[in-house]
């Protein structure tokens, strides 16, 4: 058993942390933000209903790979059959979800505010034992760079989701409404998290020894370094406007509001 | 304008020790490592407190200012209210000594065990030459001071004096990213990374980037960079495939020590 800052030999202080700052409003709001999202997400994804609204297909469900996807939600063909008897979201949203569950911002952001190891700088946390990410199942979060394969492909279909949301409620082209600004919006959040990912910028350059022998990798190392910088808010921004961009689906299908259009 | 600062400093050694109380009087402009040598000259001659360039470059007077580590020459009275007690600690990672100064030597300890800089052999001419964006990729690691700050907020020794052994921290993580990113060095470190440094231990919390003195972003350039090339050669089947077959006979190889 360790005992940490009360361990012989170290300056002994009797309070648990002199810290006069208030350093549990991060991990509350964390944990508040996280807490709303899993609960939030976990509905939607299970019910396996209200995900496609002419011409909006929630990025819960996308792509809708399964039979029992509803009509016209399914714009990638529908390989995986009839045999899946569970809702279609669950089909693909294991690889975001472990794109974000292994995302290094997240797992600071989790470690503090659900495992509070630690909970804040300086701040004891209450764990006795301590291995890191050395043992299973926390060894595997060195598997993130697969997710982010991964990510870009579901990235690749949002986008054409994004593209499909400039058709109106019969199909015809060259048309807006709210629900293509959220898609929008939505999209480009996505992208600047995806590619600001830690392991992207590993794997565009960042590996290299030399970056003088790469320059167009080593541009890209540059670009990619430029979103890493940001790379937790646009994890809160992606996690938002993904929400948000399924709640707008939800509201229309289940004609709880009319999509503004615009043209 | 002076005013009357209150302040408590942990005085004592490894067998025990407690808060002390003082009022000191500061001036406008002073910074905590000001009030603690008034402290000393005044009230309390004994009070041992290592410093040495009060310009935030030696490393030498790391502390607890109000539990949060700091350089006390850099942590100015200004950041606090004038009526606010400021509580000043030791380091409380590392055994203490006396009063504010703490015995460092688990750091220089982990130093030794960083094989050092091996570089291919010389130019023709006599010279090793680095392109310029390869010079730069390195500098901010070599901002780093030495004050242990990283050292003394990572919860991966702090909370566990027991990782000790298998733990060297961050400090020695950016070490280690600083040499493997080096293009003319000859070592491939990634194993003693993962097997003697115990970089599998952290889970990028990010303190130690918080707390640097020198605004080195210790987590997302040196810890993660690193955590990831101990990926490339442990975890990853397709680089480890791609070495293989695209590695052999490459002169540019390093050697795994």
């Amino acid at each position: 058993m360790s005992t940490g800052v009360s361990s012989p030999g170290r300056a002994q202080v009797r309070e648990k942390t002199l810290r006069q700052d208030n350093w549990w409003v991060y991990p509350l709001l964390t944990f508040l933000g996280f807490t709303a999202f899993v609960v939030y997400s976990t509905w939607r994804a299970f019910s396996g209903d209200n995900y496609y609204s002419t011409p909006y297909l929630s990025p819960f469900y996308s792509p809708c790979l399964a039979t029992a996807c509803v009509d016209g939600s399914s714009d990638l063909g529908q390989p995986v059959g009839d045999w899946w008897r569970l809702s279609p979201a669950l089909i693909i949203l294991v690889f975001p979800l472990g794109f974000r569950l292994t995302c290094y911002y997240y797992r600071k952001a989790y470690y503090r505010s659900f495992w509070l190891s630690p909970p804040a700088c300086a701040v004891a946390e209450p764990h006795g034992k301590y291995t890191g990410e050395t043992r299973l199942p926390l060894i595997l979060q060195n598997i993130h760079r697969y997710f982010w394969v991964a990510a870009v492909l579901v990235g690749a279909v949002l986008t054409f989701d994004t593209i499909l949301a400039f058709r109106n409620e019969d199909g015809e082209w060259g048309h807006m409404g709210l629900g293509t600004l959220i898609f929008l919006a939505n999209i480009i959040f996505i992208w600047l998290y995806t590619l600001g990912c830690h392991s992207c910028r590993h794997i565009v350059g960042g590996r290299l020894r030399h970056f003088s022998k790469h320059p167009v990798r080593y541009k890209m190392w540059g670009f990619v370094s430029k979103l890493n910088a940001k790379h937790g808010t646009y994890a809160w921004l992606s996690l938002f406007s993904v929400a948000i961009a399924d709640l707008y689906v939800y509201l229309l299908a289940t004609d709880t509001i009319n999509d503004l259009r615009f043209f | 304008m002076g005013y009357d600062l209150k302040m408590r400093i942990w005085r004592g050694d490894a067998d025990g020790g407690d808060l002390g109380d003082f009022t000191v009087a500061v001036e406008e402009g002073e910074v905590v490592l000001d009030a603690i040598h008034r402290i000393q000259a005044t009230q309390a001659g004994d009070l041992a407190v290592r410093w040495n360039c009060k310009a935030g470059k030696c490393g030498s007077c790391s502390a607890e200012v109000n539990g949060r580590p700091r350089l006390m020459c850099m942590t100015r009275l200004s950041d606090f209210e004038e009526s606010e007690t400021i509580t000043v600690t030791p380091v409380r990672t590392f055994p203490v000594i006396r009063d504010l100064v703490t015995d460092v030597s688990y750091n220089y300890e982990k130093a030794k065990q960083v094989p050092a800089f091996a570089p291919t052999p010389r130019d023709p001419d006599g010279k090793r030459r680095m392109m310029q964006e390869d010079v730069e990729r390195g500098q901010e690691f070599r901002k780093c001071i030495e004050c242990f700050l990283c050292q003394d907020v990572c919860h991966v020794i702090r909370d566990h004096e027991d990782n000790k052994p298998a733990f060297a921290g961050p400090r020695f993580f950016l070490r280690y990213a600083e040499l493997d990113m080096h293009p003319l060095d000859t070592n491939d470190r990634r194993k003693l990374a993962q097997e003697a440094a115990g970089i599998g231990m952290c889970n990028i919390t990010k303190c130690c980037t918080e707390v640097c003195p020198e605004n080195i972003h210790i987590t997302d350039n040196a810890i993660i960079p690193m955590k990831e090339r101990v990926a490339d050669r442990k975890y990853d089947p397709v680089v480890w495939l791609g070495s293989k077959i695209f590695r052999r006979g490459d002169p540019a190889a390093r050697t795994e020590v």
